[in-house]
C-alpha cells in the first residue's frame, strides 16, 4: 500500500495540553502505574514446585491418549485417519484382524512419536470413534529417543491415568451397538479438571 | 620502630578504605539483584528467588544470586578482538572502574563515630575516608569526568561502530549534563558556604531544613542532571541497547565487561549520594538524628542508617523511573541540556544568591522566622515561574508526527510523480 492510497485515513497527533506540557503530571500518573505493577500479584508459575493451570483440559493439546471402551477393549479400529490427516507422520500403525465380533479391524500395535508431534490436534479431529485424544498433560520429558516413541499400551496406560479428570469428549460413541451408552464413570465426572 | 609503623590516622583511613570498597563491591552486585527484582516485580513477574546457598536446596529468595552472576562472568573466556587498540582496551574499564571508586574518597557515608580515645587520631571520628578534604566537591566532580574518558576509551579502542557511537554520544551528554549539574551543586555550596559534604550535610542537619526544600528548583536540576550523568534511563543513550547493541562496551567481555557494569552501578551509587547528601539532607532526619557532632554509638549508627536507607530509596527511585519513562532522542536529550536544565539552573543560582545575600538584611527587619519563610518563599515561586515557562514555551518539545509529504488530497498527482521518480 502506497502512502498516497485513498483509503489510508491519516489521523493527527493531539496537540499537547497545559498538564502535558508541564511534564509532571503525566511523569506521576507513569510513575504511579510503575509502583502499582510492582505490587500488583504476580503471574510467574514457578513450574517444578507449582502446576501451570490449564484453562480447558478438555480442549488442550498434551499428551496423546488411546482410549478404551467400557469394556476396557482398545477403542481404536485401525481405520489410519489419523496417520493419514497427522501433518508430522509421526502415527504408525499395523492393523490387524479384530477377534471382537463388533469390528473389523483392531489395532495390532499402535505407536506414537511424541518427539515428532506437533500437538495439532489433527488426529483427534480426524478419527470417527473418537479412539485418539490429546489430554492436559504438559510435562512430556524423556531420556532417550527411544522412550519417547510412545506404544499402545503407554498410550492406553495414559488414558487409565487421565480417565477421571478428563472424561471423553464423546461418550455416545464409545464401545459397539452392545455399549452405545458410557459408562457411569465417564458421564459422572464430566467438567472435573484438575 | 615508631617510623616504621603507620600513623594512627593512616591506619584509619586504610580501614576506611575497606569497609568502603568492600561495602561497595558488594553493594553494586546486590544493587544488580535489586534491579533485575524490580524489573520483573515491574513487569508482574517473580524475579531471579532461585539461588540460595550452594550445595544446598536453601533458596533464600534469590540471595545468592550475585555470586553466582560474578562467578560465571568472571569464569567467561576474556575475549580480545584482534582489531582493538590493545593498550586502551586494557586501560579503559581499569581506568572508568578506578575513577568511580576514587570519587568515594570525598564522599562520606555516615555521620562522625564517638570518641574512640586512640592516641594519635583526633576525635570524633568522620565517616570520610579524606576528613579533610577542602575540595570534597570538586574532587566528586572531577572524578567523575575522569569516568567519561574510561566509557570514551572503551568505546575508542573497540574500533566498532556501535562502540565508538556509544562513545561519542557518551561524551557529550555528559558534557552537556555537566553543567546543570554544576548549577545545581553551586546553589547548595552557596548556601551551605563550603565544598566538604559533610559541612553541607552539617549545615542542613543544623537549619533543618534540606536544600530539596530550600531550593526545589536546583534539586530538580541536579536530580535531572545526575540521571544523565549516571547514563541511567531515560537517558542512557550511550548504550541504548536497541540502537547501539552494548554501546561502548559492545566488544568486551569476561571480567573487563564486569569492571564497566560494576562502575556504572557505582555511577548509580554516587549520583545517589550526592542527591542524598546534598539536597536531602544526609543522615539527618527530624526528631531522631539531631544535629550536632556530639553523638553516642547508637546516634552514629542511627544517623548511617537514615543516611543509607535515604540512599537506598533514591536508588530505587532511579530504578523505578527506568520502567516509567522512555529513552530520550538525542536531540531530545540536547534540548532539555541547554533549552531547560541551563537556564532552570541559572535561575536557581540567581535566587539563592539574593535569597543569600539578603538574608542578614530580612532578618533585621522581619525576624528570623520571618526571614525564613521568605527565604524558603522565593525559591518555590521561582520554582513554579520556571516550570510554567519550561511548560508553556517547551523549548524541549519536537513534533514527533510523520512527516507527510503526500496529502490525501493530491492523491492522483503524488502517485504520478512517485512513478516517474521510481
Amino acid at each position: 500500500m502506497k502512502p498516497t492510497d485513498p483509503a489510508i485515513v491519516w489521523l493527527e497527533e493531539k496537540p499537547l495540553g497545559l498538564a502535558e506540557r508541564l511534564y509532571l503530571p503525566l511523569f506521576v500518573q507513569g510513575l504511579t502505574t510503575t509502583a502499582r505493577h510492582l505490587v500488583s500479584p504476580k503471574v510467574t508459575v514457578s513450574f517444578p514446585e507449582e502446576r501451570p493451570r490449564v484453562g480447558n483440559p478438555l480442549i488442550y493439546r498434551g499428551v496423546h491418549r488411546l482410549n478404551k471402551d467400557a469394556q476396557g477393549r482398545v477403542q481404536c479400529v485401525a481405520c489410519f485417519l489419523c496417520a493419514t490427516a497427522c501433518p508430522a507422520h509421526c502415527i504408525d500403525i499395523v492393523a490387524a484382524e479384530s477377534p471382537w465380533p463388533d469390528r473389523e479391524k483392531y489395532p495390532e500395535s499402535f505407536q506414537i512419536d511424541e518427539l515428532r508431534c506437533i500437538f495439532c490436534g489433527m488426529c483427534e479431529e480426524a478419527c470417527p470413534v473418537d479412539a485418539i485424544e490429546l489430554t492436559s498433560l504438559l510435562d512430556l520429558t524423556g531420556r532417550s529417543r527411544e522412550e519417547m516413541i510412545f506404544d499402545k499400551e503407554k498410550l492406553l496406560s495414559v488414558y487409565d491415568m487421565t480417565k477421571d479428570a478428563e472424561p471423553m469428549s464423546s461418550a455416545g460413541l464409545s464401545g459397539g451397538s452392545a455399549h452405545a451408552h458410557a459408562g457411569p464413570q465417564v458421564s459422572g465426572s464430566q467438567g472435573g479438571a484438575p | 620502630m615508631n617510623a616504621v609503623l603507620p600513623s594512627p590516622t593512616t591506619i584509619a583511613a586504610l580501614v576506611k578504605i575497606g569497609l568502603l570498597v568492600g561495602g561497595l563491591m558488594t553493594a553494586a552486585a546486590y544493587l544488580v539483584l535489586l534491579e533485575r527484582w524490580i524489573a520483573a516485580w515491574v513487569q508482574d513477574r517473580k524475579g531471579p528467588n532461585r539461588v540460595g546457598i550452594p550445595l544446598t536446596k536453601i533458596k533464600l529468595f534469590g540471595l545468592g544470586q550475585p555470586l553466582a552472576d560474578g562467578l560465571k562472568i568472571i569464569l567467561k573466556e576474556d575475549f580480545t578482538p584482534s582489531h582493538v587498540d590493545r593498550v586502551l582496551y586494557n586501560a579503559a574499564p581499569l581506568l572508568i572502574l578506578a575513577a568511580s571508586l576514587a570519587i568515594f574518597a570525598a564522599i562520606p557515608f555516615g555521620s562522625v563515630l564517638p570518641p574512640l580515645g586512640i592516641p594519635g587520631l583526633p576525635d570524633p571520628v568522620p565517616f570520610l575516608v579524606a576528613p579533610g578534604l577542602d575540595v570534597g566537591v570538586l574532587w566528586v566532580f572531577a572524578l567523575s569526568s575522569i569516568a567519561v574518558y574510561g566509557v570514551l576509551l572503551g568505546g575508542w579502542a573497540s574500533n566498532n561502530k556501535y562502540g565508538f557511537l556509544g562513545g561519542v554520544r557518551s561524551s557529550a551528554q555528559l558534557v552537556a549534563y555537566e553543567i546543570p549539574l554544576g548549577l545545581g551543586l553551586l546553589g547548595v555550596v552557596l548556601a551551605a558556604g563550603s565544598l566538604k559534604l559533610d559541612r553541607i550535610m552539617e549545615a542542613q542537619a543544623e537549619s533543618g531544613v534540606w536544600y530539596a526544600f530550600a531550593q526545589p528548583l536546583g534539586f530538580i536540576v541536579f536530580l535531572v542532571a545526575s540521571f544523565a550523568e549516571a547514563a541511567r534511563l531515560p537517558f542512557d543513550l550511550p548504550e541504548a541497547e536497541q540502537e547501539l547493541v552494548g554501546g561502548y562496551h559492545t566488544e568486551y567481555s569476561g571480567i573487563r565487561l564486569l569492571l564497566f557494569l560494576v562502575a556504572e552501578f557505582l555511577h548509580m551509587i554516587t549520583a545517589a549520594f550526592l542527591i542524598v547528601i546534598m539536597f536531602l539532607g544526609g543522615w539527618h532526619l527530624w526528631g531522631i538524628t539531631g544535629s550536632g557532632q556530639e553523638v553516642t554509638w547508637i546516634g552514629a549508627l542511627l544517623r548511617f542508617g537514615v543516611l543509607s536507607a535515604k540512599i537506598l530509596g533514591v536508588i530505587v527511585f532511579f530504578m523505578l523511573v527506568r520502567w516509567s519513562w522512555p529513552r530520550f532522542r538525542f536531540d531530545q536529550l540536547m534540548n532539555l541540556a541547554w533549552k531547560v536544565m541551563l537556564p532552570l539552573g541559572l535561575a536557581n543560582l540567581v535566587t539563592v544568591a539574593v535569597v543569600e545575600e539578603y538574608r542578614p538584611w530580612l532578618a533585621e527587619r522581619l525576624g528570623p522566622a520571618g526571614a525564613g519563610w521568605v527565604a524558603l518563599g522565593l525559591p518555590w515561586g521561582m520554582f513554579f515561574i520556571g516550570w510554567l515557562m519550561a511548560g508553556l514555551l517547551t523549548p524541549s518539545g519536537t513534533d514527533n508526527r510523520p512527516i507527510r509529504t503526500h496529502g490525501p488530497l493530491d492523491a492522483e498527482h503524488a502517485l504520478d510523480t512517485d512513478l516517474v521518480e521510481a
